[in-house]
């Protein structure tokens, strides 16, 4: 019954977004506010009825329903509850479910905290935002429904595929969906304005919270992927560039610029067609990865579908949403009304600049990621796009944009003085030196490339840093003057440097691990040893272990620095007995931001085990960044000009900032 | 990546050879021949895994182009001679960085192009938008008939 439930829920939610997607779009036409108020009530509802949808496919899932096709291929009864959980969405039918019920969520937040928003705008961006529920609750009901039954029920289920069955990757599509589907309200906000014909610096101000949060979960979602792929995949790469990967990475820098644009916009009334622009793209982004990554276009770790009426029935959404929102762009943008003028050394010009550097950077990864899939379907000739690529043509694009960085919030809106900014970035240089020489020192010799490098991050994360040393006077008054102004800084100004300085953590990381990472592999029977930098690992002998549902094979290691007892690694072998696969568990020891790795292969009949060691250096600062980044976001989405729906700036702004 | 040839490999019962990417006996112990080895093999594809190269593959087909690869190295070739080797017999999908050529162009041209594109647009856009804003301010500073007239009137009435 629980099933049919579920069914049931989700064709009613279907209908309530069918009237969800019309009748308020009716209403603001007609200037009709009684129809136009339809639209709060139905969001709500929708979403209700999508959770009890999803509540019922994982009631079917705990209680091991295996009556359930869906859960019968994804789940056993012997899996930890953790995993049930997470297999609601570890296949592909139940992560669509995830991603209508995110959007429906999203909608359902705009109607409960939008309620400053004009009546007309709110109708149409909840109107557009369930045109979008439509065609993917159709999508779910028509091709890919999870509440299908099985005639003559199994007793046991096929298993989940064990390399899901992992905390990381139990919260990593929650993240990442929270990320990617939360792009559609920038969207439905951008079709809104086009439908009204009307945009301003207000509508920047509603969109930059949404756009922010999404951000956040995007960025914090894209951090958990990678280093799941880090500790999983068992010989420590944390970026692969494959195109899930990609699929995920090409919104997030759509949206990293979106979030800039709209600063402007919002500031200097500027910008607006470009903005609408890429709230567009950033969410097409998003269905074309949903797309790449649903239809089985990629046969890789994430695509679970492969059957391929659903590739055409996304292909179909995908073309409907991006080709209509781009040719009712190319209709009405004519019609926004431009304003501001504009100096090229501004603010708003590095903020242009920061654009145009991450909408190329995009465009690259795009086509990286498209061009094989293009080339084949056009002329059947086959080519790889790989790492190589990315990594020659990314790194050239990011490299001026990391130097810019620092200049633009230093940078005075309308006309800046980029002299004078030169000037006060001199003492983030002079750290960037001190790190050069450092680094030259400290390797003798070695790639000039790693000393400038590690320079570069330091003066982004020096730079990221000067305005609030600036502003705060850290290092001219009294420490505690210091700090009191400090409080008083508005909290987007500290959202800012600490997103800033968030990408310098990371570029530092990035370099460390890639740069000074140290590789041992070695056959290696119990009682023999291993050393890599200052440490020594003896391999001590093997266990085995029985788990809930799989068989393990552990090698126990003691490992020792000078001689000292540090601690012990534990790496296993898993093996799943229910889909007859294996895993590797990788043992990691973190020394500060490094990290020990240690790896098994498969035992030898001679009794000896082959071993992959690595020493991983500032690795944990790849993602230590991210998390630095999201804090950003949280802080400028904290500040109050900025709060969720706020129609107004701060009451008083000059109160808040320091006198300087 | 990783666990895909893993899980292929298992399919195919061919799970014999040790199953960690760069085994200990494939390594080369002159350390500059091993190192030109690695470099390589981080460029080549392992045809059977999804986007992984065969220096992080499983798969039994990577290890053997990777023994490939040294056995080549060994023999005295230039990595350029081994990757032309490779392409001959497996063709350009083996290269994770594609050569430039008449159909790699567009791939190859596109970052640039983009930026190149972009750069242009912005200039040209600012510029006639700078134009048209001198025009418009120019526009507000005319008076329009209505007002001027009132504007006599006032002045009118101010000498009175």
């Amino acid at each position: 019954m629980i099933a049919e439930f579920g069914h049931y829920a989700l064709v009613l939610a279907l209908a309530l977004a069918l009237v969800q997607a019309s009748v308020p779009m009716v209403g603001a036409r007609t200037n009709d506010p009684v129809l136009m108020a339809v639209a709060g009530p139905t969001a709500v509802a929708q979403f209700c009825f999508i959770a009890i949808a999803f509540a019922a496919l994982t009631m079917c899932y705990v209680r091991s329903d295996f009556s359930v096709v869906n859960v019968f291929e994804n789940s056993h009864s012997a899996k930890p509850l953790i995993y049930k959980l997470s297999g609601v969405w570890g296949n592909h039918e139940g992560s669509m479910l995830l991603w209508v019920l995110i959007l429906s969520l999203f909608g359902a937040l705009v109607a409960l905290f939008g309620g400053n928003l004009p009546a007309r705008l709110k109708a149409n961006v909840l109107a557009v935002q369930s045109s979008i529920a439509v065609a993917f609750v159709l999508f779910i009901l028509v091709t890919s429904n999870p509440f299908l039954r099985i005639p003559e029920p199994p007793l046991e289920g096929r298993d989940l595929n064990p390399i899901l069955q992992d905390p990381g990757l139990a919260i990593h599509p929650p993240l990442l969906y929270l990320g990617y589907v939360g792009l559609s309200i920038s969207f439905s906000f951008a079709i809104a304005a086009l439908i009204d014909g009307r945009i301003d610096a207000a509508w920047a101000r509603w969109v930059r919270p949404w756009t922010l949060l999404a951000w956040m979960f995007l960025t914090l979602g894209i951090a958990m992927g990678s280093y799941w792929a880090y500790y999983t995949l068992g010989w420590g790469g944390w970026w692969f560039w494959d195109p899930v990967e990609n699929a995920s990475f090409m919104p997030w820098l759509a949206a990293t610029a979106l979030l800039h644009s709209a600063l402007v916009m919002e500031k200097r009334d500027a910008l607006k067609v470009w903005t609408i622009l890429l709230a567009i793209l950033a969410f097409s982004l998003s269905l074309i990865g949903t797309f790449l990554v649903r239809s089985g276009v990629l046969t890789s770790v994430h695509a679970f579908a492969t059957d391929p009426t659903r590739g055409v029935f996304i292909l179909a959404i995908l073309l409907l949403f991006i080709g209509g929102s781009l040719a009712l762009f190319a209709l009405r943008a004519p019609l926004l009304k431009q304003g501001g003028l504009f100096a090229p050394i501004s603010r708003e010009g590095a903020l242009v600049l920061n654009n145009l550097f991450l909408v190329s950077a995009c465009a690259t990864v795009f086509v990286g990621t498209l061009y094989p899939l293009a080339l084949e379907a056009l002329t059947d000739e086959k080519i790889s796009v790989g790492a190589p690529f990315f990594n020659a043509t990314f790194a050239p694009l990011f490299v001026p944009l990391l130097i810019a960085m620092p200049f633009g919030p230093l940078l005075a809106w309308k006309r800046g003085d980029l002299l004078g900014v030169a000037q006060r970035l001199v003492g983030a240089a002079g750290i960037a030196v001190i790190a050069v020489a450092v680094i030259f020192a400290m390797e003798g010799g070695g790639p000039l490339l790693v000393p400038f490098a590690i320079g570069l991050a330091f003066y982004v994360m020096a730079g990221a840093l000067t305005e609030i040393v600036e502003r705060t006077g850290l290092l001219r008054v009294p420490f505690e003057t210091a700090f009191a102004r400090a409080r008083g800084l508005p909290r987007s100004a500290w959202g800012a440097t600490f997103a800033h300085f968030g990408l310098g953590i990371t570029l530092l990381g990035i370099i460390g691990e890639t740069q000074w990472s140290l590789e041992r592999i070695a056959e290696l029977k119990p009682g023999q040893s291993m050393s890599i930098r200052r440490y020594d690992l003896h391999f001590d002998g093997v266990t085995t272990r029985q788990g809930p549902n799989y068989r393990e094979l552990a090698a126990h290691f003691t490992v020792r620095r000078h001689g000292d007892f540090v601690g012990v690694m534990e790496p296993a072998k898993r093996s799943f007995p229910s889909r007859g696969t294996a895993t590797t568990e990788t043992a990691l020891m973190t020394r500060g931001f490094s990290q020990l790795y240690l790896s098994l292969g498969d035992p030898n009949p001679d009794g000896s085990l082959a071993v992959r060691l690595y020493y991983k250096p500032l690795v944990l600062l790849i993602w230590f960044g991210a998390v630095v980044m999201v804090i950003g976001g949280a802080l400028s989405l904290s500040d109050r000009r900025l709060r969720v729906g706020a129609p107004k700036p701060a009451r008083s702004k000059a109160a808040l900032s320091p006198a300087e | 990546m990783k666990w895909r040839c893993l899980v292929a490999a298992v399919l195919s019962l061919a799970i014999l050879s040790p199953a960690v990417a760069l085994g200990p006996d494939e390594v080369l112990s002159d350390p500059a021949l091993e190192a030109r080895a690695r470099s390589l093999s981080k460029e080549l594809r392992c045809m059977v895994c999804q986007n992984q190269s065969i220096d992080d593959s499983d798969a039994p087909l990577a290890r053997d182009l990777r023994i490939l690869v040294r056995e080549r190295l060994q023999a005295g070739e230039s990595d350029q001679q081994v990757i032309n080797f490779l392409v001959a017999r497996y063709g350009e999908f083996v290269l994770l960085r594609p050569r430039f050529s008449w159909h790699t162009a567009l791939l190859w041209l596109a970052p640039a192009a983009v930026l190149l594109i972009g750069a242009c647009g912005v200039l040209v856009l600012a510029r006639r938008y700078r134009a048209s804003s001198e025009r418009a301010t120019a526009e507000r500073e005319k008076l329009t008939p209505a007002e001027a007239a009132r504007l006599s009137e006032i002045l009118r009435q101010g000498e009175q």
